[in-house]
């Protein structure tokens, strides 16, 4: 399988704390990789390097074989609106927006936008009867389908989501993972950062942090079972 | 969607957008006002200071020279020669210089030493004859009214003022209070004036100037003529024409014409410095020199140019606040907006289109706030020409370019510490409530 996103010996310093040490992995194309770990183990901080939202104190990330660890603001700002789509816990749908118009500006500032073509993002998410409505009028699960629709319209490499059932109920939960899954079968790349043993089950492979580090690795097909960083690292030619 | 989501964060933020176009109209209707009342003030000084006499006076040149060498004070008497008067029938020619509409009124004198008798009393006194409040046609076609009653507002008349009349007729005069009192005369009286030759003359107002005048007889020029046999002649013009500040440039032509260069001699000759009227005075009058009344030529600079600070410094003053106003209501609203302008920037909106996004709402509200303040600018500024000057201020077209400038000037400046703020934004602080 060939990878999409690989980082090599990654840390992040935020002053005295080290929020990443010395992290290497790898994703490959059209895999699920959810990270796991307690809060303060740098999943966000992970989050924000994959997603082009901040720069590695050290170490190298390569995105579909681009080096992001040396472009500057604008030129991650670039990546980040032609590969990745952004799912959120909060949903963040601007509020004077319609569903429709908010899938649409992602489209705006990608290129141009296209109605039809946000509709149908609607329609995959099954929120096109509700297009029109404005994010107050949308449930909580209903406003997170607007927003896998906004991270789906451009088509991006890699679908990067942060908690994307942490403030969803149960049914609604069901849901967004439905949606995630039929995203995964249909071979779109998802790296999912979450709390939830239920989302890191779905994935085909979960990474545990903890203090910046990985702790382990498990993978869905066979039993879980623990792995060693050495151990990944060598599976993955790190 | 550009302004679809421009739109929506107006009708959104309304409130906030409210206090920014009315902070904005404040601005601008000070800043109107002022640019109008700038712009006119020069004119309505100028009216102003009219009321208070002459800015320039006209002598032959033969009694300037003398004059100059001498005192001011000899030319009535200094001698007989026809190239120590000026002519009476080349004044209209006043009316035909460039600055001619600038020219608003004027008033020749002739001044003689006569005996004046009333009852049993007499006085020497001085004479002088002037246009009351004649008319006569200019050699363009123009109907002129001038004379010394347009010129001499401030006078205290008891009675009525003269009329020029004719020598057909007996002729009017106005008598000075101090002479009045000598003589015991009052309006409605006769006196009887003589000097190379004799003539009686109504007194049809007794006035107080506060100066010399007051000593004297005013009578119409004609018979100021007859009496001292110098027919056609008068001894000196006060002019009073509206004229613009002095600069540099006036002063050196002032000095010497000839020393400026043909580009800076065509705008010194084409612009209304008193040095220019004078210069084209002396070019359509014969044997003249016009002189500047100093006294009178810098006070109207002075005040012009203070008044004009303080304008300029009233609509600075307002626009700053305006801007400062201004900033702060748009980085309190970028900072509400913080989550929306992070997820903006997050699905790759760059720093450019952000600030844009933010620059042109500003924009669009100070404009509209603009063109309110505009039209209660104009109304400011009539009421400002009525309560101080009690003439409405001409409305300048030009103010409304100016004005447009100074409010995207504003706007700009006012959108400035919150785009800084915006540019600091990091999508992944702002996304993870940080």
């Amino acid at each position: 399988m060939m990878n999409i996103l690989e980082l090599n010996d990654v840390s992040m310093v935020y002053g005295q704390v080290r929020a990443l040490s010395n992290v290497s992995m790898s994703v490959g194309q059209g895999e699920w990789l959810a990270i796991m770990g307690p809060s303060g183990s740098g999943k966000t901080t992970m989050m924000n390097i994959i997603g082009c939202m901040g720069k590695p104190t050290s170490g190298s990330v390569l995105l579909d074989g681009e080096e992001l660890s040396k472009l500057s603001s604008a030129e991650l700002t670039a990546i980040r609106r032609d590969k990745i789509g952004l799912i959120f816990q909060q949903f963040h749908l601007i509020s004077y927006l319609t569903a429709l118009e908010n899938v649409m500006v992602a489209q705006y500032y990608h290129s141009m936008t296209d109605e039809p073509e946000a509709l149908n993002a609607l329609e995959r998410v099954g929120l096109a009867d509700r297009a029109k409505h404005l994010p107050s009028q949308l449930s909580g699960g209903e406003q997170q389908r607007v927003c896998i629709a906004r991270a789906l319209i451009n088509y991006p490499r890699l679908i990067l989501a942060d908690e994307p059932t942490g403030n969803l109920d149960e049914t609604n939960e069901r849901v967004v993972l439905d949606i995630l899954r039929g995203l995964h079968e249909g071979g779109s790349t998802i790296v999912v950062v979450t709390h939830d043993p239920e989302v890191g089950f779905e994935a085909d492979r979960t990474v545990y942090l903890e203090h910046g580090r990985i702790a382990e690795v498990v993978k869905k097909a066979a039993e879980p079972s623990v792995v060693s960083q050495e151990e990944f690292s060598l599976q993955h030619n790190c | 969607m550009f302004f679809r989501m421009m739109t929506g964060a107006l009708l959104r933020q309304r409130g906030r957008m409210a206090m920014i176009a009315v902070t904005m109209a404040l601005g601008a209707s000070i800043c109107t006002a002022m640019l109008n009342v700038m712009f006119d003030v020069g004119d309505k000084v100028n009216q102003e200071l009219k009321s208070y006499g002459a800015n320039l006076t006209v002598v032959p040149r033969a009694a300037s020279f003398l004059g100059d060498l001498y005192s001011e004070a000899g030319d009535a008497d200094m001698g007989g020669g026809a190239d120590k008067y000026l002519a009476e029938d080349e004044l209209p020619k006043l009316k035909t210089i460039f600055w001619a509409f600038n020219i608003v009124d004027f008033a020749p004198y002739l001044e003689s030493s006569a005996l004046v008798k009333s009852g049993g009393k007499s006085a020497n006194a001085t004479v002088h004859g002037t246009w009351f409040d004649k008319q006569f046609d200019a050699p363009t076609g123009e109907s002129v009214q001038t004379g010394m009653g347009r010129m001499k507002s401030w006078w205290d008349v008891k009675g009525a003022w003269a009329e020029d009349g004719s020598p057909c007729c007996e002729a009017s005069g106005m008598i000075g209070a101090s002479l009045a009192s000598k003589l015991g005369v009052g309006p409605g009286d006769k006196v009887s004036v003589s000097d190379r030759s004799g003539a009686d003359v109504t007194i049809a107002g007794v006035f107080q100037s506060g100066g010399a005048d007051d000593e004297s007889l005013f009578v119409p020029l004609w018979l100021a003529q007859e009496i001292s046999s110098r027919q056609g002649l008068v001894s000196r013009v006060e002019v009073s024409a509206l004229t613009t500040p002095e600069n540099d440039l006036a002063r050196r032509a002032a000095r010497d014409p000839n020393s400026l260069s043909r580009h800076e001699w065509d705008t010194w000759y084409c612009t209304a410095y008193i040095s220019s009227i004078a210069y084209q005075i002396e070019e359509v009058i014969s044997n003249a020199r016009a002189k500047p009344v100093l006294q009178v030529a810098e006070s109207e600079g002075a005040i012009l140019q203070k008044t004009q600070l303080l304008m300029i410094l009233l609509t600075a003053l307002s626009l700053s606040c305006a801007s400062l106003a201004i900033s702060n209501l748009v980085t309190a609203s970028v900072m509400e907006r913080s989550a929306e302008i992070g997820l903006i920037k997050a699905v790759g909106a760059s720093s450019f289109e952000v600030s844009a996004l933010i620059i042109t709402e500003t924009m669009i509200t100070a404009l509209l706030g603009g063109a309110a303040g505009y039209f209660a600018g104009l109304g400011f500024a009539q009421l400002i020409g009525h309560t101080v000057f009690g003439s409405s201020i001409e409305v300048r077209p030009l103010v409304i370019p100016l004005v447009t400038l100074l409010t995207v000037t504003v706007a700009l400046a006012g959108s400035l510490p919150a785009i800084r703020l915006l540019l600091s934004l990091r999508p992944a602080e702002v996304l993870h409530g940080r």
